[in-house]
């Protein structure tokens, strides 16, 4: 009896197929990867897997019973959940008041808030999730806050949880602390059903994997059968490899003033040529955000400077380090990266007035030009320049991110996570805009949790709380790169 | 909890710091007298705050609630005053005065919910509309005058003294109390914070987002009919005018609060210190012998001032 069934399911959108007869089974217990590349209809899946839309065709049901109908929350709630990308967290709220959120134990009909954090605090605990349940939610850290969203399903009494990309925002720590809590939830009889780009951890936690393509099913396997190759080749329906080799790119001339150089910033020193690629690696206490924040101006330095060639930057401002001709993708795009109701052409001109008019005057013309330009030049899937962001899938917004950092002609290109939550094909057109840049002779700094965003660099910088510990020409092993960020050396 | 209890008390500083300011300006401010004077005078205006403070906290506003505050009196004179001297219908007896005006809050509460929760129109333009439709309304049964030779019912709240205090101040206190423990103790009220945290969140969580913001809104305008009611009855009259150009204040009371505009976030006691605080000021300014002319650019002064105080008192950002 599977622990939750899609069969032959069909969902459209106007006049989108977005799941075309797919069918699954997740056996009890395991945990099952689902992957395919964004658009493939695994999100529609999930919706209609949580029963937050009703497949036009085809049956969903939970260990052989038939779904409760959509209007039925607490029935489906009992049955399955889903811990989103987007937290469900109310950060306002404690973590206690998160857990029991409309179902507030009541004293003579007022909420009793000891009660409730005693309870909270044991259902927790319960589940092995040590967090103080007083504090705002918004206090924990997000993989914290993913296993309160987990304990909270799982006292709804569903044993079936979907994580939708839940790795996307976690640095390496807090990935392996995630999996060794879902393989002990995985123990006690959770079944999961896990959704990732990165294929790497499809390998290192799941059972089983289901790949979608184009809103149709196209294999479910045990993953010990299908190699990375296999994989890659049913995501994307071509044999590839995961990612294109670097190449031969020429030895980057380490003389005259360097592109971007760093002096003593909050102890932090270091070079980056013209054209050259380099990578920053660290964990996540390593400070590697933090550093890049300060390089780009979001954050202000409490001592040190930062040259762009001979031009010192003012600390703190990012106006400043824009002009001296730094380009920059933000850490997270929903946030800091993109306006979500404004036009791709919008976004992606935002750091470059002055190149859309005279006198503070912005043509519309120009700009939607100049957003034209970068939907070809970055391979951007949207209907026009005018098309709202909101519109696109992360990938594609990723892609005018990034399109908005190479507005200016960047000398110097920092990169934070730029490929987070975004799959392989985007990955390879964001990498391969980096290497252009660096070719085009800007000095590019990669800063990254995932290995596969540091591979095209001439070298990587490993940074350990916030010193310098490694460096390392291209060429490195991931054991060598992970221990030396682990603070270990191998 | 300990951080939002402190949160509470932001403005307990500067209100003590306004007390002695007061006092060195005159003494007569710390006279009981003087101090039930001020809590009069805010009680049917803080009976709005009260409202805006829990439609904000769901992540909503209300601008209609200073048209509510003199419509819903207003209709009610209308409707039983016989017609003669003022305006007025003289269809239902006067002991359907207060039934009425309570009505037609309730009523007002419920076209606000019929097109912002019913038909998802913008909460902002449509309670905008709302504040000029209403007050059209009341000009035009008032034919622009003052409804006055009201019915005793309709006086009785407003003046009536119980246990050594006005009424209304004891409604005020009363109702801000209830809503404290509301706000903090049941599921309703944990769920204004829900949904104006993050609504999708919310309705994840099981909570009928539609119902509960249908709930306030009719909430809100019932408070704001039983403010207008306070009102007329210590005036004994209702002017065409009544309530025109309050909800500025009654946003600024909100926000110095520690109330945030964004919604989830901010509690019923700091809105009540908020209007606390307004008042204490402006009434300090009166006694301070402040020109009636000047009091217009004083009163919007007041407000960034207090802005600036609460600022500086709570040490945190307003939204």
């Amino acid at each position: 009896m599977p622990a939750a069934a899609a069969e032959s399911v069909s969902k459209r959108f106007g006049v989108t197929v977005a799941l075309d007869q797919v069918s699954m089974q997740v056996v009890p217990g395991e945990i099952h990867a689902l992957v395919g590349r964004n658009g493939a209809g695994k999100s529609t899946l999930v919706s209609l897997l949580t029963g937050l839309q009703a497949p036009d065709a085809g049956t969903v049901s939970f260990d052989g019973v038939p779904a409760p109908p959509v209007a039925d929350r607490a029935g489906w709630r009992s049955r399955v959940a889903c811990v989103y990308q987007k937290s469900t967290v109310i950060g306002e709220l404690s973590v206690a008041e998160n857990v029991f959120l409309n179902r507030q134990p009541r004293r003579r009909g007022l909420i009793g808030w000891k009660a409730m954090r005693e309870q909270a605090q044991e259902l927790l605990a319960a589940w092995g999730v040590q967090v103080e349940v007083s504090q705002p939610a918004s206090a924990l850290p997000v993989e914290q806050r993913q296993l309160v969203e987990i304990a909270r399903a799982l006292s709804y009494g569903s044993r079936f949880i979907i994580l939708d990309e839940p790795t996307a925002q976690l640095d390496a720590d807090a990935i392996s602390g995630l999996f060794a809590k879902m393989a002990a939830l995985k123990s006690q009889g959770v079944t999961f059903l896990f959704i990732s780009h990165h294929l790497a951890e499809v390998y290192q936690i799941c059972d089983t994997v289901t790949v979608l393509r184009d809103a149709r099913h196209v294999l479910t396997a045990p993953v010990s059968d299908v190699s990375q190759a296999q994989l890659v080749a049913a995501m994307t329906g071509e044999a590839t490899s995961l990612l294109a080799p670097p190449g031969n790119r020429a030895r980057v001339e380490r003389s005259g003033v360097p592109a971007l150089k760093v002096v003593e910033l909050d102890g932090l020193s270091l070079e980056i040529a013209a054209g050259e690629i380099v990578g920053l690696a660290g964990s996540g206490s390593s400070g590697k955000m933090t550093a890049a924040e300060t390089i780009v101006g979001l954050r202000k330095a409490a001592s040190g400077t930062v040259y762009v060639g001979q031009r010192k930057l003012r600390p703190g401002s990012v106006p400043d380090a824009l002009s001296a001709g730094i380009g920059f993708v933000p850490q997270d795009r929903h946030r800091e990266g993109l306006v979500a109701g404004l036009s791709v052409a919008e976004n992606a001109t935002m750091t470059v007035p002055e190149k859309l008019g005279r006198a503070g005057f912005l043509s519309a013309k120009r700009r939607d030009q100049l957003g034209t330009e970068a939907i070809e030049a970055f391979d951007i899937k949207a209907s026009g320049p005018e098309q709202p962001v909101a519109d696109l899938s992360g990938g594609n917004q990723q892609k005018v991110v990034m399109a908005r950092a190479m507005a200016n002609d960047p000398s110097v290109l920092v990169l934070l996570q730029p490929t987070a939550g975004v799959d392989v094909r985007a990955k390879e057109t964001l990498l391969a805009a980096a290497t252009q840049a660096a070719a085009r002779g800007a000095g590019v700094l990669i800063v990254s949790d995932d290995l596969d965003d540091l591979r095209p660099a001439d070298r990587v910088i490993v940074l350990y709380k916030g010193t310098i510990v490694d460096e390392m020409p291209r060429g490195w092993h991931d054991h060598t790169l992970i221990a030396a960020m682990e603070g270990v050396t191998a | 909890m300990k951080l939002a209890r402190l949160r509470d008390l932001a403005l307990i500083p500067a209100i003590i710091a306004i007390a002695v300011v007061g006092y060195l300006v005159n003494p007569v401010f710390l006279n009981s007298e003087n101090l039930i004077n001020v809590l009069q005078q805010q009680s049917e205006i803080s009976l709005l705050v009260l409202a805006q403070a829990l439609v904000l906290i769901a992540g909503r506003m209300d601008l209609s609630l200073e048209s509510t505050f003199g419509l819903a009196p207003g209709v009610a004179a209308w409707l039983v005053l016989a017609p003669g001297i003022t305006h007025g219908l003289g269809i239902l007896p006067p002991g359907l005065a207060i039934p009425v005006t309570l009505a037609a809050g309730v009523v007002i509460g419920l076209i606000n919910g019929l097109l912002i929760v019913r038909f998802q129109l913008n909460g902002f333009i449509v309670t905008l509309g709302m504040l000029i439709v209403l007050r059209g309304l009341l000009t035009g049964i008032s034919d622009g005058k003052t409804f006055f030779n009201l019915p005793e019912s309709m006086l009785y709240l407003g003046n009536a003294v119980w246990i050594g205090l006005p009424a209304s101040i004891w409604l005020s206190l009363i109702l801000f109390t209830a809503f404290i423990v509301i706000a903090g103790y049941t599921r309703f009220g944990r769920s204004l914070y829900a949904i104006g945290g993050n609504a999708d969140a919310a309705r994840a969580a099981g909570i009928r987002t539609d119902r509960v913001l249908w709930t306030v809104l009719i909430l809100a305008g019932l408070l704001a009919a039983l403010g207008g009611l306070l009102l007329t009855g210590r005036l004994a009259s209702v002017a065409a005018a009544q309530g025109q150009g309050a909800i500025f204040t009654v946003f600024a009371a909100a926000v110095i609060g520690g109330v945030s505009l964004n919604g989830g976030k901010g509690t019923i006691f700091g809105a009540f210190t908020g209007i606390l605080l307004l008042y204490l000021v402006q009434n300090v300014l009166t006694l301070g012998g402040v020109p009636a002319q000047w009091i217009g650019a004083l009163n919007g002064a007041i407000i960034l001032i207090a802005l600036m105080l609460a600022r500086v008192t709570s040490g945190r950002a307003q939204e």
